[in-house]
């Protein structure tokens, strides 16, 4: 949509057209909300359509809500929050039933009824599917709805910040709205709303090897940061275990689920042989194989030195064809193999962010009138690690109860507690060789704190914009060096320091390489002088999201002295439930970061969840 | 770092603890000014001169002759074409190439990409007079062997350009949003029972749900160049998509084949199979046509 207007209103803002967005989206407007998305792609265009295994929902006799929480509970390894779990658990079968009454052509059984298959760590085959191309129906079909409904859509647009009140206290701040450049005229534009939710996806950009789309810069968890929203247990990232070795590209665990085998160069079946997952083999959790993966490697067992074989040809053609299908044509187009006829050359590359925009279960965050959904978000169902299928789930759940919430209906009172506020303990011995955050002296960016002066809301946003004017006229007027190579510093620094293992003197040195990016990114300028699909200014911006997201990663990483789920350790090789069953917090604090712990809920509706051994 | 406005005062009044000892003790270090203009162009030219080597150094290098336009800036209003020579890789597809170009040649080198695997579709092009998908196109497979000495790479053809390879897509969008495309049944089952749907009936409708929007298909078809109200196939291909989903009902399906049938509708279609051809998602956007043709005919409808 086109319209020349400098400032827009409306009672609910999404940010982003993925899966979140377009589901927070339609229950606004099921709600009774005038609401609109603003995307910087066409909401089919986003990442959620790459997504291929399926969505968890316990749907069958046999099958419970209770055990799909409890597996997800373990999968965790005893971070996720359970009235987040449990809300999950509970209403993913009613939202995913949604899906197929809104057309979404889910595969089927000889009776008619949608298919369901085994996926890892799950003790019933509940993750639910449409072929290997889950994310791409699931996306599809909800755009279709914001279709039907007539959802405004503002697509390429990209929202550059928020427009958030300057109290000193996040938890008494609020949002009024946010800053949108449109990318096709490159005009500026101020959007007002009672409600803005940010479903901007994932931040795999921060990685040089990864399955996430270029798109993926994690802008929403950066401005929710710099706007004072705590960004939870950024440390847990999870690297998928099985992505094609030259372009990342996702070779889904539904592989594995149908029966796929890995192999090391040896030949040997090595999940079992060499007793990483004893039970489960393969379909262990996503973390456990992935780093059976890397110590193959690095023990001389991979193949080309690199990576690990991945076969599904005992499968059968039938089957391949009628499930897999997508696969084939992935390790075709993509890595030039034939999956009919030979293994699938993998090896584990940046997936998913466990951690993100702090959330309470109705998907707000402490800034008031701020929600955040999806991928960017930490509500905290995942944890320290996330189980195959369970983030679509989390996208149509959650999506919808921000949507709801911010259109006004009354979810009733959260049981987890957000914001500074809500701390259990504070960092007060972190050893970083340099200082996070903004840099003393510099020009402070046009978001180093809660944003506007002005407490009247128009103002607030009013101000903002004026900012973002002047963000985008000086990076467009002044000489400069190039984002590119930064950003290209930035995810190999990522990638060699904050990858599967990490250890201290890594992280420490990735501190110090994301600070020299933040450094010489003071002097970064645009040399496209157009106002026309200005991608260059666009990519610029996105640098600057991807410094602050690498840094809280990095920042938790460093903080997190224990190995749990997909955080390893090299010098704690142990969880440690005496210690950290906390969620770590990472705040902006006005340009200082601090660190902030506060406790895990594992206390059920009905029963409290034990921390046990968690063994594949 | 780009505005000038000063940082709040509120700052040094937080009491909150602070990460790292450095800051506290009044650091300097890190908080340098800016680059002078001498230093910004000795960084700008150590870029110049790392692609420069990177070029060099490899094995085989690929021309890339891509088409430039802006209509703001006066030295690309008029069309032109652009050399650059990129460092070929195995393995690398004409969106690798167009990334590497951009990152280290020339930043405004403008194109729509994400997912970098098919399934967003904001990268088809015309690459060597083809509409085909940059993130799917092999460079190697562009030449009978080796690699070619040269790859063309033009926006869509049939499209306004916007800028560089960017075209304007709003008619694709409002072509594929007037066939109504979303399922519309309302008669669905209560609570948690889903409507039942057979496998074949599944696999009827499973190429044409593989639709990425990626407008190939409209920019190969000859027949919507020259008439800009025709649905085009992608549109039809949505509309098969729902006609023949037997989770909708009689009436629908009915009112779905008036939509289609319509002037401009699937009786345009002269079967040239030109978007099947270029479908880089393997839909047989011909067949599908042809069915919808099919089943008006038996529903006895109008057609023009």
């Amino acid at each position: 949509m086109t319209n020349n207007a400098t400032m827009h209103e409306h009672d609910v803002i999404v940010v982003g057209g993925g899966g979140a967005g377009l589901r927070a989206a339609i229950a606004a407007e099921e709600e009774g909300a005038d609401v609109a998305i603003v995307t910087k792609l066409h909401p089919v265009r986003s990442h959620t359509g790459a997504a291929e295994g399926g969505i968890n929902a316990a749907l069958r006799d046999g099958d419970d809500p209770k055990d799909h929480a409890y597996d997800t509970m373990k999968g965790s390894d005893y971070l996720g929050d359970a009235p987040a779990i449990e809300t999950l658990c509970e209403t993913s079968p009613e939202e995913t039933i949604q899906l197929e009454h809104w057309g979404m052509p889910f595969s089927r059984e000889e009776d008619g009824r949608v298919s369901q298959r085994p996926f890892g760590g799950l003790s019933f085959p509940r993750t639910t599917y449409a072929g290997a191309e889950t994310g791409h129906h699931l996306l599809h079909t909800m755009y279709e709805q914001v279709v039907k409904r007539g959802v405004t859509v503002y697509d390429e647009f990209y929202v550059m910040d928020l427009a958030v009140t300057d109290h000193p206290d996040p938890d008494e701040r609020e949002c009024h709205g946010c800053i949108a450049y449109n990318i096709k005229s490159g005009d500026l534009v101020g959007f007002k709303a009672d409600g803005v939710i940010l479903a901007t996806g994932g931040d795999g950009q921060a990685f040089d090897h990864t399955t996430n789309a270029v798109a993926n810069t994690g802008d929403g968890l950066a401005m929710a940061y710099r706007a004072g929203v705590p960004v939870e247990d950024p440390e847990f990232v999870q690297f998928h275990p099985t992505t094609l070795p030259s372009t990342g590209v996702l070779i889904s665990e539904g592989v594995r689920g149908e029966g796929g085998i890995l192999y090391n160069s040896e030949g040997e079946r090595f999940l079992f042989e060499r007793g990483y997952a004893n039970n489960d083999g393969e379909l262990a959790s996503r973390d456990v194989v992935a780093r059976a993966e890397l110590t193959e490697v690095s023990e001389g067992r991979g193949v080309n030195d690199e990576y690990v074989d991945l076969d599904m040809r005992h499968l059968g053609e039938e089957r391949i064809v009628d499930r897999l299908e997508n696969i084939l044509h992935l390790a075709e187009d993509f890595e030039g193999v034939d999956g009919l006829e030979e293994p699938m050359p993998v090896k584990p590359g940046q997936h998913y962010h466990m951690g993100g925009i702090e959330t309470d279960e109705n998907g707000e965050t402490c800034v008031s009138g701020l929600y955040a959904a999806g991928e960017c978000a930490c509500v905290s169902v995942h944890g320290s690690n996330r189980l195959g299928g369970n983030a679509l789930p989390e996208l149509i759940v959650f999506g919808a109860r921000a949507g709801y919430d911010a259109a006004g209906r009354d979810l009733g009172e959260a049981r987890i507690d957000t914001g500074p506020g809500a701390r259990s303990e504070t960092e007060t011995d972190l050893d970083t060789p340099v200082s996070p955050g903004a840099l003393d002296g510099a020009e402070p960016d046009a978001v180093a704190d809660g944003g506007a002066l002005a407490t009247n809301a128009e103002a607030v946003v009013e101000d903002e914009l004026r900012r973002q004017r002047e963000r985008v006229e000086t990076l467009l007027e002044r000489d400069g060096i190039n984002h590119a190579e930064i950003r290209s510093d930035l995810q190999d620094a990522m990638t060699e320091f904050v990858n599967v293992f990490r250890e201290k003197e890594g992280l420490q040195q990735a501190l110090e390489a994301i600070r020299d990016c933040r450094e010489r990114y003071q002097n970064v300028a645009v040399a496209d002088p157009s106002r026309t699909f200005n991608t260059d200014l666009l990519h610029t911006i996105e640098t600057r999201n991807l410094i602050d997201v690498a840094e809280t990663i990095t920042l938790g990483a460093l903080a997190r002295d224990e190995f749990r789920g997909a955080h390893w350790r090299k010098e704690h090789q142990e969880r440690k439930d005496d210690e950290w069953l906390k969620h770590t917090m990472i705040s902006w604090n006005g340009g200082d970061p601090e660190v902030f712990y506060t406790d895990v809920i594992l206390e059920g509706e009905e029963k409290t969840y034990e921390p046990k051994i968690r063994s594949y | 770092m780009s505005t000038g406005i000063t940082k709040p005062e509120e700052e040094e009044e937080t009491e909150s603890q602070a990460v790292g000892a450095a800051r506290a003790a009044g650091e300097s270090a890190y908080g340098q000014a800016r680059m002078d203009e001498s230093e910004i162009d000795a960084a700008n030219e150590a870029s110049q001169r790392r692609a420069r080597r990177a070029v060099e150094d490899a094995d085989r290098t690929v021309e890339l002759k891509v088409f430039r336009y802006d209509p703001e800036v006066p030295e690309k209003e008029e069309p032109r074409f652009d050399s650059f020579t990129v460092p070929f890789a195995k393995g690398m597809t004409v969106l690798d190439a167009l990334m590497w170009a951009r990152d280290h040649y020339d930043s405004s080198l403008t194109f729509r990409h994400s997912c970098r695997q098919a399934v967003c579709g904001s990268d088809a092009l015309f690459v060597d007079g083809k509409q085909r998908l940059g993130c799917k196109t092999q460079v190697a497979d562009l030449a009978d062997e080796g690699i070619p000495g040269e790859v063309r790479i033009e926006p869509l053809p049939h499209a306004e350009v916007v800028k560089d390879l960017v075209v304007d897509m709003e008619h694709f969008y409002d072509q594929m949003e007037s066939v109504e495309p979303y399922f519309q049944d309302e008669d669905t089952p209560d609570g948690l029972n889903e409507q039942r749907q057979s496998r074949e009936n599944r696999e009827k409708i499973k190429m044409s749900t593989r639709c990425i929007w990626c407008g190939a298909c409209m920019s190969s078809c000859n027949i919507a160049a020259g008439n800009n109200e025709y649905l085009g196939p992608a549109a039809i291909n949505k509309a098969y998509r729902f006609a023949m989903d037997e989770r909708e009902g009689e009436d629908l399906t009915e009112h779905r084949l008036n939509i289609i049938e319509q002037e401009h509708g699937v009786w345009r279609c002269q079967t040239q199979f030109s978007c099947t051809e270029v479908c880089p998602k393997d839909i047989p956007l011909t067949e599908h046509i042809q069915a919808l043709k099919r089943e008006a005919v038996k529903k006895n409808l109008k057609f023009w």
